[in-house]
């Protein structure tokens, strides 16, 4: 043969990788997977999960694989940027680190030193809080936060407040050993790697797997039972469940006796100012009913409680347990399968099959482990006996107004099984639990000038006592978390910020200070409206928010808004502590933490975000980050990383304390701390002992343990709250009582939502507007491949979702006479959107949904204008409103009455076709972004080699 | 499949230019067209100058014509191989043809002129072949796609050589095969498109993916959202109200009305019948694009089963 | 080759088997298929446009979804799809050159990308549409099954599995010999009814997709001692009242 392919391929078998290769941890989303970046001649090679990484196990997802786009985007931002032209033109002068520095030290001095109010700092997608949280607390302004609250903070306040721990990334089902896991509204997760992971361990031992979702997309294309349920009314449906495994009587009584307020009693006497509180003995400790001996403390180690019926104390009040009221509520007929069938889009039969299912893994297949465990009454117990059903959920619960009392309603579902952190069924990851709540009430009241604030700003308040309000009950933060608009508002309301200080509700402020978060776009619930109030301005020509600084690493939507741009780095060329003080990489193996060190150096005039804040802190004079003499007290991010201590003993990293690095959670700073990372592939953990690893909230050696390392503050059993005191405090204000009240537009509000038991209510949109001419709720998914708007100057990335489409059901479709790829109009009460139409088999049928965050405003991301995302990709958010229907008084946030948690997923549509001339192009089209100085040209073609000359 | 303009291009030259030097080289030893060498020197020619063109234009097709040398290797297996070695190969009896033609020698001229029309006969049959043998294509896969090769190839051919001949005032067996040749395709070309609309699919969206033992299978997303290479390569689709008007054109204008003509030119002779004769021609060969269009622009490829499903 | 070779006494029929039941569609073992091949054997895989209209470039591992059956009975499925390195693989014998070729000793279908002339014939030749035109460079690529990672003497023997294989986060792409009845990837093939794409063909391809599973059978409904449908609040409650229950 002449030429012979086979004989003449010259294949490298064994070429090396790369030339080095470091370990840091991925930043393609906020899963916090560990990577191994290979290097080639100073280019990056490879990126690949690393094995021994106690999140992705060497795994990596569709965005962690596609780093190296992201790395080497010609839309990363090149320099620190002036405004030049007027807010939104575009036009920017490139400048100096220097002059950058000192134009934010002057806005930001001026304001600490006359009302450091006026400072709003708030951050995005990062994971820095810890930093910088304590940053904003020693600037003196209660205006912080980051993005949870437009987030998921149901979820968090939900959990926190109930078991002592969440969903979201704070815990995880028992993969190992659940036989039956139930999933509602999650379609990505921040877990995103150990939640496939996990499916398809679950799977591969044959578990069921049902997923409560109106979109079969994702999991719940893998599960075996998908429950294509009707947006917002998961509340409803799990409060059938917990009316069937009540009537049915397949409740865990034990466990709701030993681990649960179930048995303590709740004072009934209404109108009373103690009506609804727990009855307490001298000491304070709650009171149960026990069979033999009447009312004692309820955490009598041998108590014997009765959990139902009516009592009198001595002192002549009347008492029923906690359980008596929450079963009362719940065998109502309003949460009969039959009632709520029809609002849920599923038959009864359904929701009863799926009790009975629920109740026969939990009752007739418990879970044995033979581990050997000491409870907090002291008794040794032979083996850990669980209910191997496992929860989790996501923002399909959290992104709704009624999300909180949902999310709560699954954690009592949970606990009526006996199926919290119990084998095989849900499980705390470390440093959960905590207590309930889980610490002082949040930092704010007070602020003055050149002084910081104490404590934490996002915190957790326990009454009316604790919010953030004026006597007359106005909101002390811009934002109007914590005060009786949102008193659960533990992570601010980032979606109601730049329209308030527009308004100069409660007040305006002087300084708008963001950091990763693209709040002129996809992270706005109303883009356009966010942009008019970025760029309103007063009689005399003046912005009403005088100044905008802002840190992104991109050329975002949000860039052109800001006055003052400060570049950050990417991941790859940074230090960053992914701490146990913010949001660590624990398991419910035990804590662990993390580091990023850069592996790539910039080439470009940029600083890391973290370094720029250390520094502005130092310029400003911030106690924490200036010595005695006033001078910097830390060199640099990785300086403060290993020196700083929150409390004595207590940095941003747990592993390698102490001098010699032998010490865990607690000890001395130790200079060699990140070395020891770095050598451990920049992270820690710490693995707990088998006896520790179950039932933690009264696992005596674990708390005993997680004490010592500084994780929880006493060793206390951590009680789950079925009834809610806080939330009964806050009722009580409402109707009249303490010193501090709700005014008076909110007392029906604040009575009605901060109830102590959860409850089932239509979302406060759809009750406040005539919602029959938008017959359709509408959601996003977040697409696996995409991470919100940043994914889209990658260029691998956006290949894979370059323009998104309104998913329908086909039967809908055809109902309405619409067919696959019309374009359509997409109304709401708040604006009007166009997309083109998509039809599938698995959609809810009365809902339609898309993509998240794939549209994309022309010019921005350094893609040219006729890019698809421009043209062809939408934002939903265009027809969602962050502010509730018109109503009397003082306009109200489109969120959860509880949390403030930003209801994206209450939205109602109608859906029309569009006129022939109309098709083609999305509409709004806002105009095309004019793009910063000195940015990078782009490619007509990209031909990436690392090993290559041809790159 | 898409219709490029290229491969379109050279099937319908190289099959027309092979068809001229088949029948060149048949008749002319039996005394059925004009004998000088100024006519079969200019037949020659063109039908070389037909065949060069097409080759020519079908390396553009390439993505590296520079190593388009590479092709003639693999001819035990491969039929584009074998078409490239049996055209190269073809080109030495055809010159050895042109030459004896033009010097005069009858013998060699009507040996070489034998082993040409053979070598043509062969090329278009592996022509055909490359088409025929690719399963994932039913509308090629398909016993009468290499004969309609041969076939329109030898009546575009003859149509050619009717009208040299005629130019030359000989033109009456040419034009009649021609015209035979013409209806034998209308015949094949209509009995091909009914079998093949009456063919089932060689796999369904349910096969490709294996999935249809739970249902009906329907594409949800694509893998990317913009198009790439195989959708713009073998997803090309045109509508069955044109397909079908094309068909026509196919039918009417590049067999039946050249057929006509050519039996029509026959009978009227002179000036008039020769350029009826070449009006036939150009329709043939204008007929046959057509065709050629439609083979490819009707031509679905499995893979679009992935894209699109069914649909 | 170009005509397939006899395969190798004890040769092998290395391949992928892609698990359709829990492949949740991330698109990982395309993303880092590509980062792998950017710079791999058959690099570069251009982008062309690729901050413009018109993204496309060369991935030799693309993933659809689709739904099958209707309505809620139906499933929706992710489906990664690539080269699935057939035994009889037209790709290879309808090509003129010989640049395609298939191995003999383990049976990885390859261009060599040196020899081929662009004439795309091996596109129109695979159903499966796993040929990846470079248009930049005028030649033909495709997933070479890692052929520089699977025997890649400097990778920890663990990870000397394809970069689509050792990504991804749901366990649904397993790697090995097919040839081999006894080997891991045989036996899951058995036990999942493992099947071709398109057996009609007859282009006999070496990787095998998993079935979605059946869905366990729900229970068949509420236990024997269910109460009555619209039972009393009272009666519950009363149970409880009774109920002695300890810590
Ligand atoms: N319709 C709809 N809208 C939604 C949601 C929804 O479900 N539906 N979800 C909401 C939720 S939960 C969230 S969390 C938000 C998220 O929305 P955002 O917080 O806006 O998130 P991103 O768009 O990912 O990124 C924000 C910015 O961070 C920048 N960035 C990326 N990397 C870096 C870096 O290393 N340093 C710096 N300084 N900047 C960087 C990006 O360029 C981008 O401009 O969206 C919300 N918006
Ligand atoms: N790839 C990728 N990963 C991400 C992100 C990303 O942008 N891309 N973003 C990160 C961020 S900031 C967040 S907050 C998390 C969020 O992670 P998820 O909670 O998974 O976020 P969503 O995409 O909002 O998913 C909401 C799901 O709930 C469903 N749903 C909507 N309404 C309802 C309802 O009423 N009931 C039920 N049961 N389901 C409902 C939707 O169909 C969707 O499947 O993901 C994080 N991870
Ligand atoms: S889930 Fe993906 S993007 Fe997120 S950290 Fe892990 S690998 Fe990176
Ligand atoms: S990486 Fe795995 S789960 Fe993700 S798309 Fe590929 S096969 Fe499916
Ligand atoms: S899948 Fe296609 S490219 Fe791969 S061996 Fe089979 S026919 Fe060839
Ligand atoms: S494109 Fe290359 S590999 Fe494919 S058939 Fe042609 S020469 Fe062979
Ligand atoms: S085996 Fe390698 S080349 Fe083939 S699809 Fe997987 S990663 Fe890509
Ligand atoms: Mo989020």
């Amino acid at each position: 043969m002449p030429d012979d392919g086979a004989r003449t391929d010259r294949i490298a078998y064994s070429t090396p990788v790369g030339d080095e290769v470091k370990t840091t941890t991925c930043y393609m989303c906020a899963c916090r997977c560990g990577i191994r970046v290979h290097l080639k001649d100073g280019r990056v090679r490879y990126i690949e999960g690393n094995p021994d990484h106690p999140v992705n196990k060497g795994v990596l997802c569709g965005k962690g694989s596609a780093g190296i786009m992201t790395q080497y985007s010609p839309a990363r931002l090149q320099a620190p940027l002036k405004r030049v032209g007027p807010r939104g033109s575009g036009e920017f002068a490139e400048i100096s680190w220097d002059e950058a520095m000192e134009i934010a030290t002057g806005w930001l001095r001026h304001v600490r030193e006359t009302d450091p109010r006026k400072l709003a700092f708030f951050t995005g997608r990062d994971q820095s809080q810890s930093l910088t949280g304590f940053w904003a607390a020693q600037f003196g302004t209660p205006n912080f936060a980051a993005h949870g609250g437009f987030c998921s903070v149901n979820m968090a306040a939900g959990g926190l407040y109930t078991i002592g721990g969440s969903f979201w990334e704070f815990g995880e089902p028992d993969w190992e050993h659940a036989k039956y896991f139930m999933i509602f509204g999650v379609a990505e997760d921040h877990d995103s790697n150990p939640i496939k992971t996990g499916l398809a361990a679950l799977k591969q031992r044959g578990a069921k797997v049902v997923s409560v979702n109106p979109v079969r997309t994702g999991y719940s294309a893998v599960a075996d039972e998908w429950v294509g349920i009707r947006p917002g009314t998961d509340g409803l449906f799990i409060m059938a469940l917990i009316h069937e495994l009540l009537r049915l009587d397949r409740v865990d009584g034990e466990f709701l006796v030993r681990y649960t307020n179930a048995p303590w009693l709740v004072v009934r006497n209404p109108g009373g100012a103690d009506d609804g509180l727990f009855a307490r003995d001298a000491e304070g400790k709650p009171l149960a009913w026990d069979r033999a001996r009447g009312a004692i403390a309820a955490d009598t180690a041998d108590l014997s409680p009765v959990l139902a019926g009516e009592f009198t104390l001595e002192d002549g009040r009347r008492v029923q347990p906690a359980f008596h009221l929450m079963a009362e509520r719940y065998l109502g007929e309003d949460y009969a399968p039959e009632a709520v069938a029809e609002r849920c889009g599923m038959p009864a039969e359904r929701i009863r099959r799926l009790a009975a299912e629920v109740a026969d893994v939990a009752f007739n297949q418990p879970l044995t482990l033979d581990i050997p465990w000491t409870d907090v009454w002291g008794r040794r117990h032979e083996t850990m006996v669980g209910r191997p059903v496992a929860f989790h959920a996501m923002r399909g619960i959290s992104a709704h107004s009624n999300g909180f009392h949902t999310c709560r309603a699954l954690h009592i579902l949970q606990m009526l099984l006996g199926a919290v952190d119990t084998p095989g069924s849900w499980r705390y990851k470390s440093p959960f639990p905590r207590p309930i709540p889980p610490g002082p009430g949040p930092a704010g009241k007070g602020a003055k000038p050149n002084t910081p604030l104490a404590g934490n700003i996002l915190s957790f308040p326990s009454g009316p006592e604790d919010l953030l309000v004026e006597a007359d009950g106005t909101p002390l933060r811009i934002d109007h978390s914590f005060s009786w608009e949102a008193p659960l508002g533990l992570h601010g309301m980032m979606h109601t910020v730049i329209g308030n200080a527009e308004k100069g509700d409660p007040y305006k402020i002087d300084t708008l200070f963001m950091f990763m978060a693209n709040m002129a776009w996809n992270s706005a619930m109303n883009p356009m409206e966010t942009i008019r109030c970025l760029t309103a301005q007063d009689a005399d020509g003046e912005y009403v928010i005088p100044h905008v600084i802002y840190s992104d690493a991109y050329f975002s939507e949000t860039v052109p808004y800001a006055d003052l741009i400060l570049p950050d780095t990417t991941y790859l060329e940074r230090w960053d502590a992914i701490s146990l003080l913010d949001r660590p990489i624990g398991s419910s193996h035990g804590p662990g933490d993390a580091i990023r060190q850069p592996v790539i150096k910039p080439d470009r005039d940029v600083r890391p975000f973290q370094e720029v804040l250390i520094e502005l802190g130092a310029r400003l004079g911030l106690p924490a980050f200036v010595k005695e003499d006033g001078s910097p007290k830390f060199k640099d991010y990785p300086d403060y990383i290993v020196n700083h201590q929150r409390m004595p003993g207590v940095g941003p990293l747990a592993g390698w304390r102490g001098e010699d690095g032998a010490k865990k959670g607690v000890g001395e700073p130790n200079k060699d701390q990140l070395q020891r990372y770095i050598d451990n592939g920049c992270f820690w953990r710490h693995h707990l002992a088998p006896e520790e690893s179950y039932f933690k909230h009264a696992n005596a050696t674990y708390l005993a343990n997680a004490k010592a390392m500084g994780l929880i503050g006493k060793s206390d059993q951590i009680v789950m709250q079925i009834w809610s005191e806080p939330l009964q405090k806050f009722r009580l204000a409402a109707e009249g009582h303490g010193a501090v009240q709700p005014p008076a537009h909110l007392r029906e509000r604040v009575r009605t939502y901060c109830d102590p038991l959860p409850f089932w209510y239509a979302p406060l949109e759809q009750q406040a507007h005539d919602t029959a001419p938008f017959p359709l709720s509408a959601v996003t998914q977040r697409p696996m491949a995409m991470y919100h708007s940043w994914g889209s100057m990658n260029a691998w990335l956006r290949q894979i979702h370059g323009s998104n489409k309104l998913y329908m059901a086909r039967s809908r479709a055809e109902a309405m006479g619409l067919a696959a790829d019309d374009w359509v109009w997409v109304e709401s009460r708040a604006g009007r959107v166009k997309a083109q139409l998509a039809l599938m088999e698995g959609v809810n049928p009365d809902t339609v949904w898309t993509w998240n965050a794939i549209g994309k405003r022309a010019g921005a991301w350094m893609l040219s204008p006729e890019a698809a995302e421009a043209q062809r990709g939408f934002l939903l958010n265009h027809v969602i409103s962050e502010w509730l229907p018109a109503q009397t008084g003082p306009r109200l946030a489109n969120a959860d009455p509880v949390t403030g948690q930003a209801a994206w997923y209450d939205l109602r549509v109608n859906v029309t076709k569009c006129a022939p001339h109309e098709v083609g192009t999305t509409d709004p089209l806002p105009a095309t972004l004019t793009v910063p100085p000195n940015m990078p040209e782009t490619p007509d073609i990209l031909r990436y080699n690392a090993r290559g000359e041809s790159a | 499949m898409k219709p490029a303009a290229s491969v379109i291009a050279f099937t319908v030259a190289s099959g027309a230019g092979y068809g001229l030097l088949f029948w060149l080289a048949l008749l002319r030893p039996l005394g059925l067209v004009p004998q000088g060498a100024w006519f079969g020197g200019v037949a020659a020619v063109l039908a070389l100058a037909l065949i060069t063109a097409g080759l020519l234009s079908s390396t553009t097709h390439l993505g590296r014509p520079e190593r388009a040398w590479r092709a003639f290797s693999q001819w035990r297996s491969s039929w584009l191989s074998r078409e490239g070695v049996a055209a190269v190969a073809t080109y030495v009896p055809a010159g050895l043809f042109f030459l004896s033609i033009v010097a005069g020698w009858p013998v060699l001229a009507a040996v070489s002129g034998l082993l040409a029309a053979a070598g043509a006969a062969v090329t278009v049959w592996c022509t055909g072949m490359i088409y025929a043998s690719l399963k994932p294509i039913k509308e090629w896969h398909h016993p009468l796609v290499t004969p309609g090769y041969m076939l329109f190839g030898a009546f575009t051919g003859a149509a050619l050589l009717a009208v040299l001949a005629g130019f030359w005032g000989m033109d009456g067996v040419p034009a009649a095969i021609a015209a035979v040749l013409g209806a034998l395709g209308f015949a094949l070309k209509r009995a091909y498109w009914r079998s093949v609309d009456a063919t089932p699919p060689v796999a369904t969206a349910e096969s490709a993916t294996g999935l249809g033992s739970i249902g009906q299978v329907r594409p949800l997303d694509p893998p990317h959202t913009e198009t790439n290479y195989l959708l713009r390569e073998m997803g090309f689709r045109i509508a069955r109200v044109h397909a079908a008007r094309l068909r026509m054109i196919t039918l009417g204008g590049g067999f039946v009305a050249p057929a006509l003509l050519l039996a029509l030119a026959l009978p009227v002779g002179g000036w008039v019948g020769w350029l009826l004769l070449a009006l036939a021609a150009v329709l043939a060969i204008a007929g046959m694009l057509v065709e050629r269009w439609l083979m490819f622009a009707q031509a679905t490829h499995t893979v679009t089963l992935y894209y699109r499903g069914n649909a | 080759m170009t005509s397939l070779p006899t395969p190798a006494p004890g040769g092998k029929k290395l391949g992928l088997v892609i698990d359709l039941d829990t492949c949740v569609g991330c698109h990982a073992c395309a993303t880092n298929c590509k980062e792998w091949n950017a710079s791999g054997h058959m690099a570069p895989l251009p982008d062309h446009n690729p901050y413009s209209a018109g993204a496309e470039g060369v991935w030799f591992n693309r993933v659809h979804s689709y739904e099958a059956g209707d309505g809620e009975d139906g499933r929706t499925v992710h489906f990664p799809r690539s080269c699935l390195h057939c035994e009889t693989p037209a790709c290879v014998t309808v090509c003129p050159t010989g640049a395609s070729y298939k191995r003999a000793e383990d049976g990885i279908v390859l261009v060599n990308t040196d020899m081929c002339i662009g004439c795309q014939l091996c596109a129109w030749a695979c159903p499966y549409g796993a040929r990846e035109f470079d248009e930049d460079q005028g030649v033909m690529k495709k997933c070479t099954l890692c052929v520089d990672r699977i025997y890649n003497e400097t990778i920890p023997e663990a990870q000397r599995v394809p970069a689509c294989v050792s990504t991804c986060p749901a366990n649904a792409r397993h790697f090995g010999d097919l040839g081999d009845p006894d080997s891991a990837v045989s036996k899951l093939v058995a036990e999942r009814g493992g099947f071709e794409l398109m057996p009609e063909l007859d282009y006999k391809p070496v990787n095998r997709y998993l079935p979605p599973r059946r869905a366990p059978k729900p229970d068949a409904g509420p236990p024997k001692d269910a109460g009555p449908l619209n039972s009393q609040i009272q009666n519950p409650l009363l149970r409880w009242m009774d109920k002695v229950l300890s810590r």
